[in-house]
């Protein structure tokens, strides 16, 4: 039996022709013999947008681990640019090869200010010998300033981040993903606990962001992710189950099965 | 860079009030007759000075427990590798002047029959040399336990387990005699240093003004490091460390840094602190020692740098009351001072002072910013 007999519909048979940014192949990771993933993979080329969804314990956030390094796979090879390996690098490595990643809990700098927080994402050397410096240059100065009116933060730029609302910490981590400028933004559960009109805007605003940016969104929000317009992959047992438009992967009977109920 | 130094106003009040009272207490022993009122005695002097090396230790362990969250239990160690670096200098210097009279060597070398000089005595005769060591052995010491500790992410209570079980250990070797440090006795019986005696008063307001004034520059140096970008990264790791990674950042690094700043402070406390009380053995090592000087750092107000140093000597100056006054009750006075800081003042007496006037003026501030 070939490999690509038992891998689901959507995944990959043959290594990739065209040029992939991502190409996840045969991930499996196992916790305590609980298999969170399961010879996952996935492509996703420059420049795309991708929506993954599937219910809890489906390995969502597990593969997020896997890319950017914080779990090492069991088996399975995962390439970023068709050259870097990330299952031998260590996270800080991988967030400089230009993976950025927001975390499903709003990770912020909560002592610190708005801009502080921005500061510290903004591309740059990250070297300690090299953070002996004072203020801003007026360039970092207006790429902070340009990154939080994107995300409507600017007039809050002087608070500490720990004051701000749910809402408003998931788009300040928005904006540190962007001021990280990563080639690739893996942002996990972008919208949970945000109104329907903050909804909106975070939709309309990772639209904007898959401009330059390949993206990788994942959500249980199934109005958010038809509002974001591009292909999904829904995961289930740590595999992929289904993958396409939202159409189909939403009239997929097994989807609805596992996932959205009937 | 001198917008970030002033920048904090309790660490200028601090520094500045420091340095005054060194000043102004010098001023009362040195020049105001011992009949006069507000003469100080030699040893008010001295008491002083222990305070003020007791509180650049604060200081250095403020640094990486309140800005890098790296809660060390041991840095006793640094303050003693320091104190003995320091000790072992002035050992050099009483030459034949020791009670056996030996040209070169210490008296408990010439009474362990030792016939030549340990080959890491050597160089301890020249001042430059043992300066050098007082900031390179803790430094060093450091250093290797920082990267061996970081790299394998080792942190929270483990972290400071082990850095009760390093202090531990070094006073266990210290206390050896064949370690060359003098046993339990440790180096004593110092006569001079930079060739004034010891024993003289000018020579001990010097040693206090001298503390005095490195209180004030580590203040300076930790108050530039925390407002620069590499504070704020450390703060960042302090709060979010896995975060900070994803971000690219490598948080060993920094926290080492800090780790390796904070150990030489605390050398030159110890070496400051040597020559004041005449004395260093294997006690200083004591991890009940290492603990106290935390607490001290938890009732001024971790983080604060100001705190670090209003909290060595606010709870210092009460142990020398306590121990004359109650000398039984003075452990049980510490415990329960930890406890009340923990519980009421989490910021310590720093956070309660800086909090009064926010609480005077809540009323109006809200009026002025409508929400």
């Amino acid at each position: 039996m070939t490999e690509a007999a038992v891998l689901p519909s959507g995944a990959l048979a043959d290594p990739p022709q065209a040029p992939t940014l991502l190409y996840l192949d045969g991930i499996t990771v196992s916790f305590d013999g609980f298999r969170a993933l399961d010879s996952l993979s996935l492509i996703l080329a420059p420049g795309d947008m991708r929506a993954v969804i599937g219910p809890n314990g489906a390995g969502k956030t597990t593969m997020m681990d896997v890319i950017t390094g914080k779990t090492r796979p069991d088996s399975g090879r995962a390439l970023f640019r068709d050259e870097h390996d990330l299952t031998r690098l260590d996270e800080a490595a991988i967030a400089e090869l230009g993976i950025g990643r927001k975390f499903q809990k709003p990770t912020v700098f909560e002592t610190q200010t708005v801009w502080t927080n921005v500061l510290l994402a903004l591309a740059g050397d990250r070297r300690a010998r090299h953070a002996f410096r004072f203020g801003e240059t007026a360039e970092e100065r207006e790429r902070i300033a340009a990154v939080l009116a994107t995300v409507r933060l600017l007039e809050h730029r002087h608070r500490l981040a720990g004051g701000l609302s749910h809402g408003q910490k998931q788009w300040l981590e928005i904006a540190m993903l962007l001021a990280q400028d990563p080639e690739l933004l893996l942002v996990d559960e972008p919208v949970a606990g945000m109104t329907d009109a903050e909804t909106e805007q975070t939709a309309e605003l990772l639209v904007a962001i898959n401009r330059d940016h390949s993206v990788i969104v994942v959500e249980h929000d199934m109005h958010f992710v038809r509002a974001l317009g591009c292909r999904v992959t829904c995961l289930h047992e740590g595999r992929v189950l289904a993958e396409g438009s939202i159409d189909r992967v939403s009239n997929d009977p097994r989807v609805i099965e596992v996932y959205l109920g009937r | 860079m001198l917008r970030a130094l002033i920048g904090d106003r309790a660490v200028v009040a601090v520094a500045g009030f420091v340095l005054a009272g060194a000043i102004v207490i010098a001023f009362a022993n040195q020049a105001l007759p011992p009949t006069h009122d507000l003469h100080a005695s030699i040893f008010a002097v001295g008491l002083i000075g222990k305070y003020l090396c007791f509180a650049l230790l604060a200081l250095a362990i403020d640094l990486v427990w309140g800005y890098a969250g790296i809660l060390s239990l041991g840095h006793g160690v640094f303050w003693g590798l320091g104190g003995y670096a320091m000790g072992m200098h002035l050992m050099r210097l009483i030459g034949p002047r020791g009670v056996y009279g030996h040209p070169v060597l210490p008296d408990f070398m010439v009474f362990l029959n030792w016939t030549e000089l340990p080959w890491y005595w050597r160089g301890f005769d020249q001042v430059w040399f043992a300066l050098l060591m007082v900031v390179l052995v803790p430094s060093v010491f450091a250093f290797v336990f920082g990267w061996l500790a970081f790299r394998s992410r080792v942190s929270g209570v483990y972290l400071s387990i082990i850095t009760q079980a390093l202090t531990y250990a070094t006073m266990l070797a210290f206390f050896r005699n064949d370690m060359g440090f003098g046993g339990n006795n440790g180096l004593t019986d110092f006569r001079e240093l930079f060739g004034f005696s010891l024993r003289d008063d000018g020579m001990r307001v010097g040693l206090m003004l001298a503390s005095a004034l490195a209180v004030v520059l580590g203040l300076a140096l930790c108050r530039l490091m925390v407002a620069s970008r590499f504070g704020k990264v450390l703060i960042a790791v302090r709060d979010a460390e896995s975060r900070v990674r994803f971000l690219g950042y490598r948080p060993e690094a920094y926290k080492l840094a800090a780790l390796v700043v904070s150990a030489a402070l605390a050398g030159i406390a110890g070496a400051l602190y040597v020559p004041q009380v005449g004395i260093i053995n294997p006690s200083e090592f004591a991890p009940t020692f290492s603990i106290e000087a935390v607490i001290w750092v938890a009732v001024g107000g971790r983080g604060t740098l100001a705190g670090a140093v209003v909290g060595a000597v606010l709870v210092n100056a009460l142990k020398s009351w306590f121990t004359t006054a109650m000398p039984d009750l003075w452990l049980f006075a510490l415990g329960g001072l930890f406890i009340l800081v923990t519980l009421l003042m989490p910021k310590g007496v720093l956070g309660l002072i800086s909090s009064l006037p926010a609480a005077f003026l809540r009323r109006g501030v809200i009026a002025a910013h409508p929400a």
